[in-house]
């Protein structure tokens, strides 16, 4: 269960979360919509403790991500994430981008490392890409190694921040499919997204935020049918 | 029929010399290198009041012209009584100015790789040093390279003036022999052709890990 509560955030002067309070439950998929600087992605950071937050807490199965004795390293690998772009370590193969944090993070052998790795290469249906370099990948293929890269820590959580939004629009059905097979694999989520139609259909909940403050929250119905927030209503009739 | 009163002995005295610039060079840019990767990532990763006082100082060795910096530092070493040869004061300046250089060149490639593939390597449960050691080097060094090889061809050449300490390195020893045998244009070409067979496989291993690194 990822607990967040009153979160507060920001760079320098500039507030980006305003007293951000929600809960994501086990086996959940939340999707995350709003307006360019709405705070999405500093969310993500927020909750695998890439960025420090000013006030509130945020609780991992319990355990509060920038408390001082939290050790975040073990923290991450229980929270798989993937950007928009810039994923990939160019100077590795694809088998290696997915088996070096696997050896270096969970230290297993390089023969255990690479059976993962493959299961899961071929899960996202890069099978047949083990040695290629990611500059030769599509960006879609680019996006399902990130996402077969992060699944072989056995994430708990996994997190995705506007993933589809780099790709040429043939290249986006290929990485929602791989999404959607996750979510219905039961995958707790957090799904920052510009796709109205896939939040709609995969998630169980849909957040939308405004100027750094959670606007509204709940089923994809009321949210995509009903909004109750004005502000809702005026961001999708722009984005529809 | 061409003549010359270029002995072998000569030559050999003009290798001797080309000995001392490699030897000086390696020196140069081992121990520059060493310390610009050290320097050069406290500048992109460490907080700005570590960063800007060790820039300020990396900036004198930068500005200040290198031949000062060889008569000074050895006038000084000797006051101190410090008893460095020649040959050790050389190499110490020639590293910390190559080093200044260096850091810059660093910094430039670390600062290179995108925030989010960091933050990716961070986010799978590496360390900071795993990060660095696995994604940020690797990747910096392709960045790195032209301009690395390029400071060491700029060092091979610099290394000319140690000779201002009574160092008798390539160039010294072939205006030796300029006095001696008066044939500055042969001398001198074949010195200019030294230098350049010495500069030439760096060159060229420059350019093939560019060529193997380009279509990653
Ligand atoms: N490292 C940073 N330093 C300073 N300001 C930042 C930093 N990262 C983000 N910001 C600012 O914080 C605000 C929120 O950014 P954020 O990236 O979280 O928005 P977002 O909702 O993800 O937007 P988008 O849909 O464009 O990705 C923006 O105004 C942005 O400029
Ligand atoms: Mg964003």
């Amino acid at each position: 269960m990822i607990e967040i509560e009153h979160v507060h955030k920001s760079f320098g002067s500039l507030k980006v979360l305003d007293d951000v309070s929600l809960t994501v439950n086990t086996g959940e998929v939340l999707s995350i919509i709003g307006g360019s600087g709405s705070g999405k992605s500093t969310l993500l950071m927020c909750i695998n403790g890439l960025e420090p937050i000013q006030g509130g807490r945020i609780l991992i199965d319990g355990t509060e991500v920038h408390a001082k004795g939290t050790d975040l390293n073990a923290l991450r690998r229980n929270i798989g994430i993937v950007f928009q772009q810039w994923n990939a370590f160019p100077h590795l193969t694809v088998l290696e981008n997915v088996t070096l944090a696997l050896r270096k993070v969970l230290k297993k052998s390089r023969s255990e490392a690479e059976d993962i790795a493959v299961k899961q290469l071929k899960h996202v249906g890069l099978g047949d890409k083990l040695t290629t370099y990611p500059g030769k990948l599509s960006g879609g293929q680019q996006q399902r190694m990130a996402i077969a890269r992060a699944l072989a820590m056995s994430p708990r959580y996994m997190l995705f921040d506007e993933v589809t939004s780099a790709l040429d629009p043939q290249l986006v059905g290929e990485v929602l499919d791989t999404m959607r097979l996750l979510a219905e694999e039961g995958m707790t989520m957090i799904v920052v997204t510009h796709e109205m139609q896939f939040a709609r259909e995969v998630s169980d909940r849909v957040a939308f935020f405004n100027q750094g403050k959670m606007e509204e929250i709940g089923p994809p119905e009321q949210i995509f049918d009903a909004p109750h927030s004005d502000n809702t209503k005026k961001f999708l009739a722009n984005v529809r | 029929m061409f003549e010359t009163a270029l002995s072998f002995n000569d030559i050999i005295f003009l290798l001797k010399g080309a000995g001392v610039t490699l030897l000086v060079t390696f020196w140069a840019m081992a121990g520059g290198t060493l310390m610009g990767v050290v320097f050069g990532t406290i500048r992109a990763t460490a907080p700005r009041w570590v960063g800007w006082p060790l820039a300020f100082v990396l900036d004198i060795f930068r500005s200040v012209p290198l031949l000062i910096q060889l008569i000074l530092a050895n006038a000084f070493q000797a006051i101190a009584g410090l008893q460095m040869s020649a040959f050790v004061v050389s190499c110490v300046v020639l590293a910390l100015y190559t080093s200044s250089y260096c850091s810059e060149i660093v910094r430039g490639g670390i600062d290179a790789v995108p925030v989010t593939t960091r933050r990716a390597a961070r986010s799978l449960g590496m360390t900071w040093g795993q990060d660095m050691r696995e994604i940020v080097f690797p990747l910096a060094l392709r960045v790195m390279l032209p301009s690395w090889i390029g400071l060491t061809l700029g060092v091979m050449k610099d290394t000319a003036l140690i000779t201002w300490l009574g160092i008798i390195e390539l160039l010294r020893s072939s205006q030796i022999i300029v006095t001696r045998i008066q044939e500055p244009l042969f001398v001198l070409s074949i010195a200019g052709l030294i230098y350049f067979l010495m500069s030439f496989p760096i060159s060229r291993l420059g350019r093939h890990l560019e060529k193997k690194w380009q279509d990653l």
